[in-house]
């Protein structure tokens, strides 16, 4: 954790921003500023002096788009759009470093050749996590920073809770989150749901289907 | 500048065992998604089959892939954000874990198509120098920028 860090969570701390903020990054697009302020039911102009509040405080990354998604002469002025900064914040009091643990960690699983133990670890952690679970899949997936969303006809993720790790080792790290994610379905009791790898840019690499049917059928 | 990256892998069985067709019958759907993937420019072929994997002088136990890319990010987004990501899984059942670095890459200028023993030549670089701007993996990369002020880049001992 930096000084700068903890100065951009504090940004947070007014509900309008923290509206706007959430409001912006569920989106996973970009996102205007009329948008924004019927999203969040404040005007125009607040919620752009909020927005650009949140741009200073390096939350939110902003930059000029054709909403209209015409080109060229009648495509109207470039609008003021803005998304999730891709920068993460980390705030822990006291300072705790997880993150350099577990890239040693990782390092040491690929050193000794460890990854089918890894893997096992993991699903047994997800086991463990999502046993006792009330909620439904969804909501653990949410709860623990997936940002599940419904895309077709599956699940997916959003967010990476492992980026950093996954950028780094991502051979080993995706293939723990997927055990994982396939053991916090077992401990849940989900039987009806598969966990598959499924990645694209920008996401995370597991999305969830219906079990025994093809890609294309919902997720009940 | 365009980024090359060669890879090596060590088989486990000769190719024609029973244990390497799931691996020979990836590089099909595999080819498909890497040579319509963004930022693809290209990549050694033998043949027009999938299958006709790259000749070579290193033995019948080696299997290599040679490839170029507009930018880091489009080769890592092929290789870890796409189908191939879950062929890699797999690699285990088909090859042999090795220590040594088994894919390197480097930069090339536009146009440039390199062949097997320049690629072959920078992966011994690292092997035995370890990272630099002239032979580099994705966890310890080079920027071009960093390439081209070198001479050494542009001509490798053959």
């Amino acid at each position: 954790m930096t000084s700068d860090d903890l100065e951009s969570m504090s940004v947070l701390g007014d509900p309008v921003r923290r509206a706007l903020y959430g409001y912006v990054a569920e989106q996973g697009r970009d996102v205007g500023r009329n948008e924004a302020a019927e999203a969040t039911g404040v005007q125009r102009t607040l919620a752009a002096h909020h927005l650009d509040k949140l741009v200073e405080a390096g939350l939110l990354e902003s930059g000029f788009k054709r909403l209209s998604g015409k080109a060229g002469p009648g495509g109207g002025r470039p609008a003021k759009v803005y998304r999730r900064a891709r920068e993460e914040r980390t705030v822990s009091l006291p300072p705790r470093d997880y993150r350099t643990l577990a890239l040693v960690l990782a390092e040491t699983v690929d050193l000794l050749g460890g990854e089918e133990k890894a893997e096992e670890a993991a699903r047994r952690t997800g086991e463990r996590l999502a046993a006792g679970e009330s909620a439904g899949l969804v909501e653990v997936l949410r709860g623990r920073g997936y940002e599940p969303y419904e895309g077709g006809g599956r699940v997916r993720l959003r967010n990476c809770p492992f980026h950093v790790l996954a950028e780094s080792h991502p051979l080993l790290v995706c293939s723990m989150n997927l055990a994982l994610c396939q053991g916090m379905l077992a401990g849940l009791g989900e039987t009806g749901v598969v966990a598959t790898l499924d990645p694209r840019p920008g996401e995370c690499c597991v999305a969830f289907t219906s079990a025994g049917t093809s890609s294309k059928n919902n997720v009940d | 500048m365009h980024l090359a990256q060669l890879n090596v892998a060590h088989l486990r069985e000769p190719l024609d065992s029973p244990a390497l067709t799931g691996f020979l019958d990836a590089l099909a759907p595999i080819y498909q998604v890497s040579d319509a993937a963004p930022g693809f420019v290209w990549r050694m072929k033998e043949g027009d089959e999938p299958t006709d994997l790259i000749q070579h002088d290193y033995g019948p136990m080696l299997v290599v892939n040679l490839s170029v890319w507009e930018s880091r990010e489009t080769l890592w987004n092929f290789v870890y954000r796409t189908a191939h990501l879950e062929v890699m899984r797999r690699r285990r059942e088909w090859f042999h874990r090795i220590a040594e670095p088994y894919t390197v890459m480097w930069w090339v200028p536009e146009g440039h198509l390199p062949p097997l023993d320049e690629a072959v030549a920078r992966l011994d670089l690292l092997r035995a120098q370890g990272p630099g701007p002239e032979a580099f993996t994705f966890k310890d990369f080079y920027e071009s920028s960093d390439a081209a002020c070198l001479p050494a880049a542009a001509e490798v001992t053959k």
